[in-house]
């Protein structure tokens, strides 16, 4: 397949050691959203890496801000969301704070996105052909023949068959889960090092789903680029990440190696959701439930964001909010897993 | 129920069709010399559905499940076949009162808990609307007392009546739909894909909630989903569609430790492994045909690995095996597909 | 009860129309604006310096006064005299109730006509549908004007002389409102498709719920925010529809003039020097027309959540 290597880019500012360090690095990221009754806090000291090559699974349920995470990354907040605080590095530089067009920059050439509508990802007035060569253009040193034959060979890999053909089609030509291979397609164009993919396979039929979700591995592992896979399903998670980062109320509450988390959950949240997940061949009279519902940002508890609905709950959840707190190969933020408390109890 | 003991099925659905003209205006078809276009969304579909069962359809987008729902709670009409509730065809009711007597005992709960409240309305209004459309009760202060007592079954205060649905969650707004569509007592609930639109932990509410109504108001159901997770933890019985026609009915069990219809067997292999077994699945090739010009014969062939000519040719019916299933395959019925045994985990 | 009203009425405060509203200082100076004309032009019979209906307090040695502020101006009459000897305020103040009073009825007939009709045809759709959206596609290629006219032209030709002085406010009202509907009914079909489609509607037909039922309790509601705004912006229109039609003559009788009347005798005096009699009654009705489209225009914008 394509040998285009990656043309050396230079990034002359704050720069860290480049040996063994994470491909991207988020810290006490805080994203807030200015409304009229006071501002909310959508992420909260969210911090979190992602290893070259790694597959990293964000998961949480409706407003847990994992979308909000991934969008921070690539400056596509909406406004009026803005990032409040915290840092993001790419490859050892800075990139939260740079200007807008800088950014755009990286964001094709370095960070590609996936998301989960296909129609939303393509411009309906344009050839899938036309949009894939000013992608590889923009970011490629190439010429529009090469471009075109890269574009070609892209099609070829993600499984869309007779590209040389299907590339002068238009969007609405393609099936849902043609129109998802045309997007990931798009998001190779220049090689980047990351893939933010939110919720990439939620919009399709579950035949559909399997095959993206084998495409994305498979690319991954050709590649070396890693992904940040954004889902509300644990099932994709546990068929393609290699860690995940559970996220509840804006922060996350446990991360680690996916096996771990998903057969040895520790925070009584991942517990729960877990438990309350219905799976072929398991016969339960009823699902293991947590009552109540995930709280609105202008109502997250003090403490511990989870304690409302903590079967496990204790004083100090209610009054001082947990870190990650290491736990083998997992962090988990829970008071639970504190050495003071194991002291004590 | 005092009658025969289940001898007559809750509803019996019989060549089912329904047809959708999506042909252009005509004065397009005229000027541009198109055909008319006819979308067969559900082709002869046949079903029975006993007093206290669940009875899931699943299927792909498309394949017609969501019409059949619709079929037989009285939103679309049949362009063929017959629907007969308790006995009783639809059909052959004529006046409003006939018709009502039956709507009355079949209630539908819908997917999206945003759109399925009136935004206007307040919640006790929403679930008393049956109560007053089918004169239930009379006076003000009993409905009310029974809106209540309805918000309570479902896990809600009988205070709630008096917010309107943007108070609300996602899952409280679908208790809320699940109030009303009891609120007329009846016997058979159509639910439309109820979680898919809820977060896991929802979703599991919902689905406990679901079980204990059924168990407490002896409750049939037709489920409709696309999940295959959810319908093996709530059904008795699944139907799998594809293309407006059923490939396979099966009692739970039986289909996933033994699915017969190669349609089936490549749904199970689409279920993510959360047990982290590393089994190795085969992402089946291809995608749902278009429903408008659907493949000859049997429609699943192009996507088939064991298709035949016969496949390409003729239309295969449902055949009964002796385990109590129906599959519509010939090569099931020429014994020529091999064994395809699941062992499902043990009963906890 | 009292408690409840409270409530409603903290709420109301609390709420974000009322938030986007007191946000933007054009609207709030609109809103003052449209409110003195509600009230002038509602408490005119009253509150009006001189009756100008009654022809037994007119004193044509009044006539043709020039406002109070110029040297040869009288402090009773504030803006001036006409050549009867009226009031300029006065008239104004009359001829706008008048002018309001066609608008509003106009809007009414108009909206209660293009929601019923956009309903049934967005509701029952198929032939129905396209009977009513035909008619409505030849309604809205005439212009507003014009059918007024002809309207107007069939009244007097068949109606006798005295019967049309009489219904002349009716027939006005009423060409002005069967020019105006499609708009109402176009916005209420597309909406009413929308809501069809959603699953509370679906709800109520499963219970079998009457359709007209159906339409009024469950879909009316929520098609008639859009509503709103199409009458706040139709009312501009009406009033200066009617201005217009009653400066070419066709409008309301000459004993009750409205704004436009009063701009068309003005018009004829405008080269001999009186320019009060037309310039004061056409500022009313611009500052009018242009404080009613203010308003429309915010309702439009906090009603619109895309644009919030």
């Amino acid at each position: 397949m394509s040998a285009m290597d990656h043309p050396t880019v230079i990034l002359p500012r704050e720069t860290r050691p480049r040996a063994n360090q994470p491909l991207l690095q988020v810290e006490n990221l805080v994203v807030e959203f200015p409304t009229r009754r006071g501002v909310l806090r959508a992420i909260d000291d969210v911090s979190f890496h992602i290893d070259p090559g790694e597959v990293l699974g964000v998961v949480g349920e409706s407003g847990a801000g994992k979308s909000l995470t991934g969008a921070s990354i690539i400056g596509l907040l909406e406004p009026p969301g803005r990032i409040a605080g915290g840092r993001i590095f790419l490859d050892g530089s800075r990139i939260d704070d740079l200007p807008p067009e800088k950014l755009r920059r990286i964001r094709g050439k370095q960070i590609g996105a996936i998301f989960q509508d296909p129609l939303t990802s393509l411009n309906p007035l344009y050839s899938v052909g036309r949009q894939l060569v000013e992608t590889i253009t923009t970011h490629l040193d190439m010429n529009q023949a090469e471009a075109r034959r890269r574009a070609i060979d892209l099609l070829a890999e993600v499984g869309i068959p007779a590209p040389e053909r299907r590339i002068d089609h238009y969007p609405h030509q393609f099936s849902g889960g043609m129109r998802q291979r045309v997007v990931i397609a798009l998001a190779l164009c220049a090689n980047p090092r990351l893939i933010i993919a939110d919720e990439p396979t939620t919009a399709l039929d579950v035949s559909i789903q399997a095959q993206i979700i084998a495409l994305l591995k498979r690319l991954c592992r050709d590649h070396g680029t890693a992904v940040m896979l954004i889902t509300h399903d644990m099932g994709v998670i546990a068929e393609t990440a290699d860690r995940v980062a559970v996220m509840y109320a804006g922060r996350i509450a446990e991360v680690g190696p996916v096996r771990q988390v998903i057969k040895h959950a520790l925070h009584p949240y991942t517990v729960g959701l877990m438990g309350s997940i219905p799976s072929v061949g398991v016969d339960r009279a009823r699902l293991a439930q947590i009552d109540g519902a995930m709280p609105r940002l202008n109502a997250i508890p003090e403490g511990c964001a989870f304690n409302p609905r903590c079967p496990k709950v204790f004083d100090r959840c209610r009054v001082e909010r947990p870190d990650l707190i290491p736990q083998g190969p997992t962090a988990v933020s829970c008071w639970l897993y504190d050495r003071k408390e194991a002291r004590r109890g | 129920m005092a009658d025969a003991g289940g001898a007559v099925p809750l509803l019996r659905v019989g060549g089912l069709k329904r047809y959708f003209d999506v042909s252009a205006p005509l004065l397009n078809r005229v000027l541009e010399r198109q055909p008319r276009l006819t979308l067969r969304a559900v082709d002869g579909v046949d079903f029975a559905i006993g007093r206290g069962e669940t009875f899931s359809i699943v299927g792909e987008s498309g394949c017609g499940k969501s019409t059949v729902a619709r079929l037989i709670v009285g939103l679309y009409r049949p362009t063929g076949g017959s629907i007969a509730f308790d006995g009783v065809d639809m059909a052959r009711l004529r006046t409003r009162r006939e018709l009502a007597q039956v709507r009355r005992r079949q209630q539908m709960i819908f997917q999206d808990p945003y759109a399925s409240l009136n935004p206007r309305w307040r919640v006790r209004d929403i679930i008393a609307e049956p109560i007053r459309a089918f004169r239930l009760i009379d006076g003000n202060a009993a409905i009310l007392e029974r809106v209540g007592e309805l918000l309570r079954h479902v896990g809600l205060a009988p205070a709630d009546g008096e917010k309107y649905p943007h108070e609300f969650s996602g899952g409280q707004r679908q208790r809320i739909s699940i109030a009303r569509a009891l609120a007329s007592k009846p016997e058979f609930l159509v639910c439309d894909e109820p979680t898919s639109a809820l977060d896991v932990s929802v979703q599991a509410q919902i689905l406990n909630l679901m079980k204990d109504l059924q168990r407490e108001f002896k409750l049939t159901y037709l489920f409709i989903s696309h999940n295959l997770a959810v319908v093996y933890h709530i059904s008795d019985k699944v139907a799998v569609m594809y293309l407006g026609r059923i490939a396979e009915v099966a009692p739970t069990r039986t289909l996933f430790s033994r699915p017969r219809h190669p349609y089936t067997r490549m749904l199970l292999d689409t279920i993510p492994d959360l047990d982290m077994t590393g089994r190795q699945r085969t992402p089946v090739a291809g995608e749902v045909p278009n429903p408008i010009n659907p493949p000859s014969g049997c429609s699943f062939h192009p996507r088939c690995p064991f298709a035949a000519d016969r496949c390409r040719a003729e239309r295969p019916e449902p055949i009964p095996l002796a385990d109590g299933a129906l599959v519509a395959c010939h090569g099931v019925e020429e014994g020529r597909l091999p064994e395809d045994v699941r062992p499902l985990k043990a009963v906890s | 009860m009292a408690l409840a009203y409270v409530d409603t009425a903290r709420r109301a405060l609390d709420s974000d129309l009322f938030y986007s509203f007191r946000r933007s200082p054009a609207t709030v100076a609109a809103a003052v604006v449209v409110l003195v004309y509600f009230f002038a032009a509602g408490l005119a019979p009253w509150i009006a310096p001189h009756n100008t209906y009654d022809v037994a307090i007119l004193d044509l040695s009044n006539a043709f006064l020039p406002p109070a502020w110029t040297a040869s101006g009288k402090a009773q009459f504030l803006l001036g005299t006409d050549d009867q000897g009226r009031d300029v305020l006065s008239t104004i103040m009359l001829g706008a109730r008048v002018s309001l009073m066609v608008g509003f009825a106009a809007v009414l007939f108009a909206a209660v006509l293009g929601v019923t009709l956009g309903l049934v045809s967005g509701y029952v759709g198929g032939v129905v549908d396209a009977a009513i959206m035909r008619v409505a596609d030849v309604m809205l290629s005439f212009p507003a004007i014009l059918i007024a006219l002809l309207i107007d032209g069939v009244a007097r030709g068949v109606l006798p002389r005295d019967l049309h002085t009489r219904v002349s406010v009716y027939v006005l009202i009423f060409s002005i409102g069967l020019s105006t509907w499609v708009q109402y009914a176009r916005t209420v079909r597309a909406t009413t498709m929308v809501e069809k489609s959603k699953e509370y509607v679906q709800a109520a037909r499963v219970i079998g719920l009457h359709p007209a039922l159906i339409m009024l309790r469950h879909v009316l509601p929520n098609v008639l925010g859009p509503v709103l705004v199409i009458a706040t912006i139709g009312l501009a229109i009406a009033v200066l529809t009617e201005a217009t039609l009653s400066f070419l003559g066709v409008g309301v009788p000459p004993t009750q003039p409205s704004l436009g009347t009063l701009i068309r005798i003005g018009n004829n005096f405008l080269f001999s020097g009186e320019w009060w009699m037309t310039i004061v009654p056409g500022a009313a009705l611009v500052v009018l027309v242009l404080s009613v489209n203010l308003l429309g225009d915010w309702l439009r914008d906090a009603l619109n959540p895309k644009l919030r």
